[in-house]
């Protein structure tokens, strides 16, 4: 089954509220998937030059500020951070594969859930309301945000297997359905240099968008090829650093409705998750039309 | 009037209250307040109520829906009237996919546009859409009507037994054993009583129709033997 759920602000005034805005949409989600759920805000960039990383560690008493001075001193870069739960925010003067090769060989046990100038994402195994308060979604702040619920089918619940996945800068994907050629496309973009860190059929969706990104193609372009090359059933929510997209396969069984007033683009995958959003009652209110998408972005 | 509001009652209590009705008849008009898009709103009515459904809808509102006339002042979710018997179900907003599915009976009228799958597996039901109905609507469709003033998607009436399918705007394309018919008297005047029933003001000769060309396997029969 699974729950999606994404909020993209269009009246920038509301931006201090996104996380409170967001909370109840990805806790209405629950009963569609209970056993772990995540989201990708966006928000706070940081500067030309710099990468801003969420990394991950199994213990919560993990020493961060260590890491911090480790980097510091050994990359001779600025460096700040913060720590939310077992997860900690690096913003980092420095290229996204020197901190990686850093981390790879000096903190192995540090999992990246991700890496842009706008992106951060927090996953746990666990109930929407459990982990919407492990990390206090309804105080953060940003442009946009994409949430998952998920009950899992395709692979193992853990934290791993969660969404939204990410595979790219700033490129994350939160996926309703199942892809039947996951496999067989997951050893072509292999070949093709995209890691993947999962069995995960949704996580392969996400790489193969970082791989049409990569070719050069605009997102509606990779999103046109996803429609040729992705074999199941899916609807997916996709955001990026300036906004975020919608897609259904052409089968489309699984289900999704937006909703658009001056303030707001909001998507889930059923009405009841957008009912607390403020003037939903005179929102634009429909269902996405199958192998079609949508884009929001910040010009 | 009774009003029942969903902000305080749960979906169970007001069905329940509405079964109540079936036996000893103690109210006919209801009114249901903050749906909220809640699933399962007035499933298995049988009494000749009149509900309200004043907002959006969940998945298969009016399921089962026998004798009553249902409202929905709003968007309903997938399944809408599934399975209906009789009475009617009005939708004044958009309805998701399946709506009408495999109903035997009654009128579906929605005023918006419907999804995928509209009337898939119809057993004698009216449905009437006063804009347009996305892929694989009637598939298999057995008996009853389905009017169609806007456009309608890919496939329609694949697999299509004995529904009489009306459109006035484009088809995509046509499943498979689905072909356009000629338009009789007999099917003008159907299609007016359809249109009235529903209070839609179209008219009825700029509609086509559409129908099974019974050419597949269950139609031949020399296949009769294998059943």
């Amino acid at each position: 089954m699974c729950g999606i759920v994404g909020l993209y602000l269009k009246n920038p005034a509301l931006e201090s509220k996104l996380g409170e805005l967001f909370e109840p949409m990805l806790i209405a989600m629950t009963d569609r998937g209970p056993d772990s759920a995540g989201f990708a805000i966006y928000g706070d960039e940081v500067p030309n030059g710099w990468v801003k990383l969420t990394l991950r560690h199994p213990d919560s008493r993990y020493n961060w500020e260590q890491l911090a001075d480790d980097i510091r001193r050994s990359m001779s870069v600025e460096l700040s951070w913060m720590q939310n739960a077992n997860v900690a925010v690096f913003k980092v003067a420095a290229e996204e594969a020197q901190v990686r090769a850093y981390l790879a060989e000096m903190a192995p046990e540090v999992l990246i859930l991700s890496v842009g100038r706008s992106i951060e994402i927090l996953k746990e195994v666990g109930l929407p309301e459990q982990i919407a308060e492990k990390f206090t979604l309804s105080g953060m702040k940003g442009s946009h945000i994409i949430g998952h619920t998920r009950m899992a089918t395709e692979s193992a619940v853990t934290m791993e297997g969660s969404h939204p996945f990410s595979t790219g800068q700033d490129l994350c994907l939160v996926h309703n359905g199942s892809l039947s050629n996951h496999n067989r496309l997951r050893e072509n973009l292999k070949r093709e240099g995209i890691k993947f860190e999962t069995e995960n059929d949704s996580e392969v969706a996400a790489g193969y968008l970082t791989w049409r990104l990569r070719q050069g193609d605009s997102l509606k372009a990779a999103l046109e090829h996803a429609l040729e090359d992705l074999d199941g059933f899916f609807t997916f929510t996709i955001g990026t650093r300036n906004g975020f997209a919608v897609m259904r396969d052409p089968i489309a069984c699984k289900p999704a409705v937006l909703a658009e007033t001056d303030d707001y683009v909001a998507m889930a995958s059923e009405y009841q998750a957008l009912t607390t959003l403020p003037g939903i009652e005179n929102a634009k209110v429909w269902e996405p039309e199958p192998a079609t998408f949508y884009v929001w972005e910040r010009s | 009037m009774k009003t029942i509001n969903m902000a305080e009652s749960s979906v169970r209590e007001l069905n329940q209250a509405l079964h109540d009705q079936a036996g000893e008849c103690l109210e006919r008009e209801w009114q249901v307040l903050n749906p909220k898009g809640q699933h399962n709103l007035a499933v298995g009515l049988d009494q000749s109520l009149s509900v309200d459904i004043q907002g959006h809808a969940g998945y298969f509102c009016a399921g089962m829906n026998k004798k009553a006339t249902v409202t929905i002042h709003g968007n309903a979710g997938q399944g809408v009237a599934e399975n209906m018997m009789s009475g009617t179900v009005r939708v004044k907003g958009d309805a998701s996919q399946a709506a009408g599915a495999t109903a035997q009976g009654g009128l579906l009228v929605i005023e918006g546009n419907a999804g995928a799958r509209c009337g898939i597996s119809m057993k004698g039901v009216d449905i009437v859409v006063k804009g347009s109905v996305g892929h694989m609507s009637c598939f298999m469709g057995q008996s009853g009507s389905l009017v169609v003033c806007g456009d309608a998607g890919d496939a329609l009436g694949d697999s299509l037994y004995e529904v009489h399918i009306y459109v006035k705007g484009t088809v995509k394309s046509l499943g498979a054993d689905c072909i356009e018919k000629e338009m009789r008297p007999e099917h003008i005047e159907e299609l007016t009583g359809l249109l009235n029933r529903a209070g839609v003001d179209e008219d009825p000769t700029s509609f086509k129709r559409y129908g099974s060309a019974r050419q597949l396997y269950t139609f031949k029969v020399d296949n009769a033997g294998a059943y």
